[in-house]
């Protein structure tokens, strides 16, 4: 299990530092997306994997750790936040510039 | 509690005069009160300190650090917060007279109460941090004081070049503070003065010296750092009398005495502090001859006297710091009643250049005499104050060893030599000799109470002349007594002691001084050779652009290829600062693994899949947010098998939201990414992006598999008795960690305020067709129309649940706040936004800001019960037909949370749905 999940960060990981580096505002976007949830994933391996843990205290039997799961809690609340800002940020961007590029680049062409 | 008003006084105060400024008298009556207030009660505080007792008030400020709000009152701060009460309530009488009325004396006032209560607290601060916080208050005051015209770029230039000095000092003044109080383990005066020898044998001892006499160097405007003072004229003049003769340059010279028993008595203290001293007052004192600007000469010759007091404590004997603190007093007597004469000069006559003042004493008799005398005083002659502490000075030079015995004494004539030229330069030059010719002005008396202060100041300076026994002698025991915190030795304070070596200097200086004026005219051809560039003000203003023009270098040098490269370089420098990390060695498993299972492994394989597609796919963006939309929802499902079903339920709702919304920028964006990045670079960022991912992995793996301790049992075993929830994620958010949930929703409210406003006005293309070139269909789909109409009531009355039971079952205020934002923003899709607006007005972002606000003031009721914030608290209560059941005013928290998510959420959505009502419509 455990290595699978490693498996599925690494994944994550990767493909968003590559969309990232895309060119366009909205790949950078996808690959925010994607690193946001390899890194509450992350977040979450940090207090240990549990398969069938009892997520109430008043349940019999091995609790999961609750303090990661807070703080992904408000994670993933706030990332919805970012991704939301970054966004209107592109509209904002493409109004202004009348593309979604990163970074101005005179030699390409105009969609 | 009567020594902490006083110094609180003027700044609960200081906007008074401000609030008053429509009027003429107010303001200035208002600061005059407020000043006779801080002057009374020190009166009233002044017998108990005579008494030999300390008046001290201290309560606990940040104790962590050992910062305590403590002020103490014994002679050295009563001296100095009396010249600060009394020559500024003579100021503010000047002042009242000085500017006119198209200045904002209200403002003016205010600053300057400002800066009173600033130097109060200086001088009566009982703790090295507070002093600190009091010292860099004085910079930012005297900044608005002389940046006050602030129409004048020498008024600004000179406001900043201060501001530059004196903030760098203070800097300094702080890193030396931070050691002593590190060697002596308290920041608390009385602890650092009785450490004097811990700090003297300290191996820090240079670097804490050095650290502090730069601060008090640039406050006190000593060689090299004297250059701000002279610029610093550019103020009103009130300022230039209060500021810089009177009070802060003397602020320096304080933390001096007041850190003099735990810093002096080193062979570094005497070669550092006498050598800047001395070479400020000849330096200066030779300067202040050739300025023809009637402010500047008196600028200058401030720098030298102040030097001279330096040279005094530099000396280290008691003897010397007992004239040391006499010439204090006494300069500020003198010099600023010289300012306030000046500044009647310029009032009157509307210049202040020497070269085409003359004769004034014909049409100002009056100011004349009591300049004349002010100026005598300066430049040390018999009958006047400035003659005894001169005397006292001149006697102390002796008392070195040689070469210094003879080498010291001649400097000192020398220093007193020039400051009799440039006093007899500036009596002379404007009182006397032929008619000026071309005044702005008709020169006449001043008001009549414009020249109180100054008669008052000139008759002290009289007085301590002619009787100083019977004047200034108790004052004068007194503090120099707190300066050295030891019994005083014998001196007596006398007009004549008879013919003597000091008396012959005076006479030699007196002399000496009057030649010198007298052949001035030759000395002006040699000076003005002198080169222009060797101003500090050049010196710095080159220092400080060439400090820009390097950063500028520097910043176009790492920003080369825009933020890709920047990401790239970023990137690259963090995997190989991991890779150093792991150095080399593979992680060693010391847990057994748990078993994976095939769904598990259905799992990841979709969720590599689904990544796959992303890449792959990216530039059909369509589609590459469908594959998007599918990653969320495995990880929403690797939540759930991982025991966190609240995770798995916010992040299947947020995944909704994300999607709704890419969906909805879509339209307004290219519907494809032309291909536009070479197979190089393509190349290059798989290979950076493999390397993270493996990096990711391995370090994930890594921890997972090494053995720690969580700090989980504290949470799980404190939930029910502590915060009354058997849902501990719920009660660390809105309980144990609730401050953080806060700032969270606040951070929330701020990204939907950010959107709204960076979408107001924003013109957007419509698309008529989208991406396969079909014109988008102008109705709504009817079946979602008919389908959504049942579901909002449904997914409210779920959303309630969800929050109310969210303390002891998976839920609460971020899960239900998403499912109502979900729901109704079903409605829009279903609907449009006309339909909707019309029945749900949109005012989203106040939903949020209410929701950030109860969640506080749960908080700040907590307060009200003598509870720290956000405390809470929770009770059973019992109804009938209802049952036993719980209220937490946690709960009351996650109602705030609730109402934030579903404001936020609602702002942002329906902001860019209106842009597309707006685009339909266009």
């Amino acid at each position: 299990m455990e290595l699978l999940l490693a498996l599925g960060i690494g994944t994550l990981v990767a493909a968003g530092v590559y969309l990232a580096l895309r060119p366009r505002l909205f790949s950078v976007l996808l690959g925010i997306t994607l690193l946001s949830y390899a890194v509450n994933l992350f977040l979450l391996a940090s207090g240990g994997l549990m398969v069938d843990g009892a997520p109430l205290s008043n349940l019999p039997g091995p609790h999961p750790d609750p303090l990661p799961q807070a703080l992904i809690l408000t994670a993933i609340v706030i990332s919805f936040g970012m991704t939301a800002f970054l966004i209107v940020l592109t509209l904002r961007a493409v109004s202004e510039r009348g593309h979604d590029r990163v970074d101005e680049d005179p030699g390409s062409e105009e969609p | 509690m009567l020594l902490a008003t006083a110094v609180l006084l003027p700044f609960l105060l200081m906007l008074l005069p401000a609030a008053l400024e429509r009027a003429r008298v107010p303001p200035a009556l208002s600061a005059g009160l407020v000043a006779l207030g801080v002057a009374a009660a020190l009166a009233w505080l002044a017998p108990v300190v005579a008494s030999g007792a300390l008046v001290q008030y201290s309560v606990p400020w940040v104790p962590s650090i050992g910062l305590d709000f403590a002020l103490r009152l014994d002679g050295l701060s009563l001296l100095f917060a009396g010249l600060i009460a009394g020559i500024g309530l003579l100021v503010i009488l000047y002042a009242h007279y000085y500017l006119s009325d198209e200045d904002c004396n209200g403002r003016f006032f205010a600053y300057l109460l400002l800066f009173m209560g600033s130097m109060l607290g200086v001088a009566t601060a009982d703790n090295l941090l507070l002093l600190l916080i009091f010292w860099e208050l004085t910079s930012l005051s005297s900044f608005l004081l002389i940046g006050f015209w602030r129409g004048a770029a020498e008024a600004r230039q000179g406001a900043r070049l201060a501001l530059l000095v004196t903030g760098a000092g203070g800097l300094a003044l702080l890193g030396g503070v931070l050691l002593i109080g590190d060697i002596v383990g308290s920041y608390s005066l009385a602890a650092v003065l009785a450490a004097g020898e811990a700090i003297r044998g300290d191996p820090r001892y240079p670097w804490l010296l050095t650290l502090v006499l730069l601060g008090a160097f640039t406050k006190s405007a000593q060689f090299p750092f004297h250059f701000w003072l002279p610029h610093a004229m550019a103020a009103p003049t009130p300022v230039s009398a209060y500021l810089h003769s009177a009070t802060m340059v003397k602020a320096g010279i304080f933390l001096l005495m007041r850190l003099w028993p735990a810093l002096a008595g080193t062979p570094e203290w005497f070669w550092i502090v006498s050598t800047a001293g001395l070479v400020t007052m000849l330096f200066a004192a030779y300067v202040a001859l050739f300025k023809h600007d009637l402010k500047g000469l008196l600028a200058y010759s401030t720098i030298s006297q102040l030097g001279l007091i330096t040279l005094l404590l530099g000396l280290g004997t008691p003897l010397a710091e007992i004239a040391a603190v006499f010439h204090l007093m006494n300069h500020a007597a003198f010099k600023a009643s010289l300012f306030m004469a000046a500044g009647i000069v310029d009032h009157e006559t509307g210049t202040r250049d020497m070269r085409r003042l003359s004769g004034l004493a014909r049409h100002m008799p009056y100011t004349a005499t009591l300049a004349i005398v002010a100026a005598a005083a300066m430049a040390g002659v018999p009958l006047l104050n400035g003659f005894i502490s001169k005397e006292m000075f001149f006697a102390e030079t002796f008392a070195l060893q040689p070469p210094w015995s003879w080498l010291m004494p001649l400097a000192a004539t020398l220093g007193g030599l020039f400051s009799v030229a440039y006093s007899a330069r500036f009596v002379h030059d404007v009182f006397f000799g032929g008619e000026a010719r071309d005044l702005p002005r008709k020169p006449h008396e001043p008001p009549r109470f414009m020249i109180v202060p100054v008669e008052i100041l000139v008759v002290i300076c009289l007085l301590v002349g002619l009787a100083p026994a019977l004047v200034v002698e108790p004052t004068l025991r007194l503090a120099a007594g707190a300066l050295l915190q030891r019994p005083l030795p014998e001196f007596s304070l006398a007009l004549w002691h008879g013919f003597n070596l000091p008396f012959a200097m005076s006479v030699c200086a007196l002399v000496g001084g009057i030649a010198l004026y007298l052949v001035r005219r030759y000395l002006w051809a040699l000076h003005t050779r002198e080169t222009q560039w060797l101003s500090g003000k050049h010196i710095t203003e080159a220092l400080v652009e060439a400090l820009g023009a390097a950063s500028a270098r520097l910043h176009s040098g790492l920003e080369r290829g825009g933020l890709r490269l920047s990401l790239l370089a970023f990137l690259v420098v963090a995997i190989a600062a991991g890779a150093i990390g792991f150095g080399g060695v593979a992680p060693q498993p010391t847990r057994t693994m748990l078993p994976g299972g095939v769904v598990p492994w259905i799992g990841v394989a979709v969720l590599v899949m689904a990544t796959g597609a992303t890449v792959v796919l990216h530039r059909e963006r369509v589609l590459a947010v469908v594959a998007v939309g599918v990653i969320g929802l495995i990880v929403s499902l690797a939540f759930v098998k991982l025991s966190a079903p609240d995770l798995a339920l916010t992040q299947l709702l947020v995944e909704v939201s994300t999607v709704l919304l890419l969906l909805l920028a879509m339209y307004f964006l290219p519907q494809r990414s032309p291909r536009d990045s070479s197979d190089a670079r393509r190349v290059v960022d798989g290979v950076i992006a493999l390397a993270a991912g493996g990096g990711a992995a391995v370090l994930a793996w890594a921890m997972l598999m090494a053995p720690g301790e969580t700090i989980s049992g504290y949470h799980l075993a404190n939930a029910k008795p502590g915060g009354g929830g058997y849902n501990v994620v719920n009660v660390i958010l809105v309980d144990f960690r609730a401050l953080d949930t806060l700032g969270e929703i606040t951070v929330l409210g701020i990204a939907a305020v950010a959107i709204v406003a960076l979408l107001d006005r924003i013109e957007l293309p419509a698309r008529a067709l989208d991406w396969e070139g079909r014109p988008w269909s102008s109705g709504h789909s009817l079946s979602l129309e008919v389908l959504s109409r049942p579901l909002l009531p449904l997914a409210l009355l779920v959303s309630v649940y969800l929050l109310l039971r969210g303390h002891n079952e998976p839920g609460g205020g971020f899960i239900a706040g998403l499912v109502t934002g979900t729901a109704l923003l079903i409605q829009y899709l279903a609907h449009g936004n006309a339909w909707v607006e019309v029945r749900l007005p949109p005012r989203y972002t106040s939903v949020a800001a209410a929701g950030i606000l109860i969640a506080m003031l749960t908080g700040l009721a907590s307060l009200a019960f003598g509870a720290p914030f956000l405390t809470s608290t929770f009770a059973y209560v019992s109804w009938p037909v209802v049952g036993k059941f719980e209220l937490a005013s946690a709960m009351v928290f996650d109602v705030g949370v609730y109402l934030a998510v579903v404001g936020v959420v609602l702002s942002i959505l329906a902001t860019i749905g209106r842009q597309h009502g707006k685009a339909e419509q266009a």
